[in-house]
């Protein structure tokens, strides 16, 4: 078998990873957790990175009005139809296909990426702004604006009390190398149908 | 120029007067127990930083077990064992007053003597502590994952559990003898026929090493002497344990007199393995009894009270081999032996010595019968033929000795006021210092053990007088902390205690604090009367019984307005913590109750009655700061007069729960 199409079907097969590794982790740290409490975000679901992290959270924030951390969101119903949708097409275009489809893949995979983060970004925007009115802690901004909570998309940032980091976690390295690992088989390919 | 010389010259005598002033003066200072040069530096712990140990000590009359940290003297926590503690419930909540439960009924009180950690093999292994309480025997367990009194259980025909609450090398038993010989079984006799009637029980209890559940095994029936303190053997050893004994006179009045007479009471050497062989032979009577058995659920969260009724009895004197004397002078108090287990130092508190004991010569002694006669059947060994030595005239009134790992012993001495080190084989005295003032027991972590950590010594002194800025007539006991690392003992502290600090027991921090328990899981709670979310929060009437389940997660409870209460109705409120994080516990409280509060671990769920007289609106609220929002955590019941039509309701925020 050639180089490249072991690549692309590595690299398409490695987003399957996905549904074992978390995609993302948001960390809080505050003077009062000594051991920071923060959520491992997978395409499926948001789970505690220590036990009862969430619940920790969502109590934090019920004091400023943010709503609870979902348990359900249509993207855990979406993005794992995606994911299987794009490693099934991955690897027929590794087994079937001509090596160009190999870029094609990618860039269709990378816009999915990008709209993937886009939506996270959405919901981040939303879980920091859409505060309950009735909040028993409403703080403003110097212009008079409510304070929002959102945490980052990608960083630290310091929320009131509290530090937060949003940084990828082990699927995202996996996606992105299963990514590169595609590209490269492009170019590889490239390389072998030029001998 | 000749006066320059002169003044020159005695510049530099003075110079050496005031050196050699020096010298002799950090001397002096060193034999009068003087604080050592950098004693604030080494028992300072950092904020945040944590102590190298713990030490467990007896809160004595107060009934409970405290927990310092060496080497800062810093009070963690007080566990709640023998006595009700109002602030955190215990004893007043309706899952732990079967905790106080007695043969005599409900017991609010207990006078907390030694406590001693599990062992394996000879050495700590801080699955649990063991504390006898004196009065009303019994025996408590108290589990290091949780810091909390896992169990208590009574010890029939025993009158002053004081022999407590030692183990054996392995655990396998822990240890109570009788203080007091009374009849047994109790009887209306003269109290002047005490001689020959009275007895003294020396019981044994099995401890489950999974769970360590205790089991009373049996008793020997002993004579009515006082049993005072034990320790096991370990090592060659393993398989005895030594008693010491006073009033072997069998006085019953005037003792400090009477009991004071004989030149020599006895260390009782019993050896429970042979013990063993003979109840698996059938050589015991059964006798009946009764006694309480409490134990605290960790899933339930609540204690029951089974009841023992039996208990099997082993008479010394028709079981040859299992108990011995060994002749100790003066009334011995302490009963402590070595590392190796070779020695058995017995401390006569009425003495100017130090007898010392060899395990070897003890099994020799019996090889060849050289018995000094006997008492009610219990052959007395010679005692030249045990003896191993004698610290001579080493301090006046010895009542304790504790090892380090190097060979060295170390005594308190009430009478003297001081603790005085000395070395094991040659019996010389090495150093000695003195404490501020009377001191009772003293503690070297593991110093009861085959593998002691021989740092620290804590000298537990029963009087301050100006020790501490005065607080009336009434002032603390006190610790004192000295390091034994070198060849002088050192002072580094002086701390207050709570109570009495009889006894105590230290082991270093690392073995215990990984197993720290941070909050009790929600999904294991098994209370029957737990709720697991808001939504389940219900307010029940059962005749004049209303069962009010209720939730508290910051900052509120739910339900927090309950109406259709009535004067004469009794409010059992069972309150579950949905807290799932460390250290957020929330407390209750309502107004006018002839009760207690209650202090709710995040995942727990106890219950307390109120038995509301007026008519009115009563608050109840959270008495533990626990979020920015506490000050907000409240709720009203609402009483109504006896038979008003008020139904029962309960709302959060104005919405009925569960709906």
């Amino acid at each position: 078998m050639k180089k490249s199409k072991i690549m692309m079907l590595v690299g398409s097969a490695l987003l399957l990873l996905l549904f074992v590794f978390p995609l993302w982790n948001i960390t809080l740290e505050a003077p009062q957790y000594p051991q920071p409490i923060g959520m491992n975000i997978f395409i499926t679901k948001i789970v505690d990175a220590n036990p009862n992290d969430i619940q920790n959270i969502n109590l934090m924030n019920h004091y400023v009005g943010m709503k609870p951390i979902p348990t359900e969101m249509t993207e855990f119903k979406i993005f794992p139809k995606v994911i299987i949708g794009m490693v099934i097409l991955g690897l027929l275009i590794g087994f079937k296909a001509h090596y160009q489809w190999y870029l094609v893949w990618f860039i269709l995979m990378l816009i999915l990426g990008i709209a993937g983060m886009y939506d996270f970004y959405l919901w981040e925007y939303t879980y920091g702004h859409d505060l309950n009115a009735k909040a028993a802690i409403k703080f403003l901004n110097p212009d008079g604006s409510p304070l929002d909570y959102q945490p980052p998309l990608f960083g630290t940032e310091l929320i009131l009390n509290f530090k937060a980091h949003s940084y990828p976690r082990t699927g995202a390295y996996l996606f992105f190398l299963g990514m590169a690992l595609t590209l490269i088989a492009f170019f590889i390919g490239h390389k072998e149908s030029k001998k | 120029m000749k006066s320059i010389v002169r003044n020159a010259f005695l510049a530099m005598v003075a110079l050496s007067f005031f050196t050699a002033c020096n010298k002799s003066g950090k001397k002096d200072g060193q034999a009068n127990g003087a604080l050592a040069s950098n004693a604030a530096e080494r028992v300072y712990v950092a904020p945040g930083k944590y102590d190298e140990f713990y030490a467990f000590v007896s809160g004595g009359f107060s009934g409970q077990l405290s927990v310092y940290g060496l080497p800062s003297g810093r009070l963690f926590r007080v566990i709640p064992v023998f006595s009700q503690d109002p602030e955190k419930g215990y004893g007043y909540s309706e899952e732990t007053k079967a905790m106080m439960m007695t043969s005599h009924g409900f017991v609010p009180w207990g006078d907390a003597h030694h406590p001693d950690i599990s062992q394996t093999n000879g050495e700590l292994d801080g699955r649990w502590v063991f504390i006898n309480e004196n009065n009303t025997p019994r025996i408590a367990r108290i589990s290091l994952k949780t810091f909390e009194t896992s169990e208590i259980l009574e010890i029939p025909n025993s009158a002053g559990n004081h022999t407590s609450a030692y183990v054996t090398e392995n655990t396998e038993y822990v240890v109570a003898g009788t203080r007091f010989s009374v009849p047994i079984p109790q009887r209306d006799m003269p109290i002047k026929d005490y001689k020959g009637n009275f007895k003294g029980a020396i019981s044994f209890i099995k401890v489950d090493q999974e769970s360590g559940q205790m089991d009373l095994s049996f008793q020997i029936m002993m004579p009515g002497f006082d049993y005072d303190k034990a320790h096991p053997g370990r090592g060659k050893s393993h398989g005895w344990f030594f008693f010491t004994t006073y009033n072997s006179e069998e006085a019953n009045s005037l003792l400090e007199v009477n009991a004071s007479q004989n030149d020599k009471d006895f260390i009782a050497a019993v050896n429970w393995k042979k013990a063993e062989e003979y109840l698996k032979a059938g050589k015991f009577t059964t006798m009946p009894v009764n006694y309480a058995h409490n134990n605290f659920n960790e899933n339930t969260h609540t204690a029951t009270t089974t009841w023992g009724k039996t208990v099997r009895v082993l008479n010394p004197a028709e079981c040859p081999g299992l108990v011995y004397f060994l002749p100790t002078p003066k009334s011995p108090h302490g009963c402590d032996v070595d590392p190796t287990g070779e020695y058995i130092v017995g401390s006569g508190k009425l003495a100017a010595s130090i007898t010392v004991h060899s395990y070897t010569k003890m099994m020799a002694a019996i090889e060849n019968k050289k018995f000094d006669g006997d008492a009610y059947g219990i052959p007395i060994l010679k005692y030249e033929a045990v003896l191993a030595g004698t610290v001579v005239q080493p301090g006046l009134g010895p009542l304790h000795t504790e090892f380090d790992a190097n060979g060295n012993a170390y005594t308190s001495f009430f009478i003297s006021s001081e603790v005085v080190k000395w070395k094991l084989g040659t019996w010389e005295v090495l150093d000695r210092q003195p404490v501020f003032y009377s001191i009772g027991h003293l503690m070297i972590p593991g110093g009861n053990s085959r593998k002691p950590f021989g740092k620290y010594l804590v000298a537990m002194n029963k009087i301050t007088k100006d020790r501490f800025l005065p607080t009336g007539p009434e002032v603390s006991q006190s610790a004192q902390l000295f390091d034994i690392s070198g060849d002088k003992m050192q002072l580094l502290l002086d701390f207050p205690t709570i109570g009495e600090p009889h006894y105590a027991a230290g082991i270093p921090a690392e073995k215990i604090m990984a197993n720290s328990q941070k909050i009790y899981k929600l999904e294991e709670n098994k209370h029957t009367n737990a709720i697991k979310g808001e939504s389940e929060g219900k307010v029940v009437r059962k005749g004049n019984e209303v069962h009010v389940y209720m939730t508290m997660i910051r900052s509120h409870f739910a339900p927090d307005n309950i109406e259709g209460v009535q004067v004469g109705d009794k409010v059992f409120f069972h309150i579950t913590n949905l807290e799932q994080d460390y250290d957020v516990p929330h407390g209750f409280a309502v107004l006018g109750n002839n009760n207690s509060e209650l202090l709710i671990m995040p995942g727990r769920t106890t219950t307390l009655v109120w038995e509301p007289k007026e008519v009115g609106v009563w608050p109840f609220y959270c008495t533990d700061f626990c979020s920015a929002l506490h000050q907000e955590m409240q709720g009203y019941i609402r009483i109504s007069p006896k038979n008003s039509n008020v139904p029962i309701s309960y709302t959060l925020d104005g919405d009925k729960l569960g709906k």
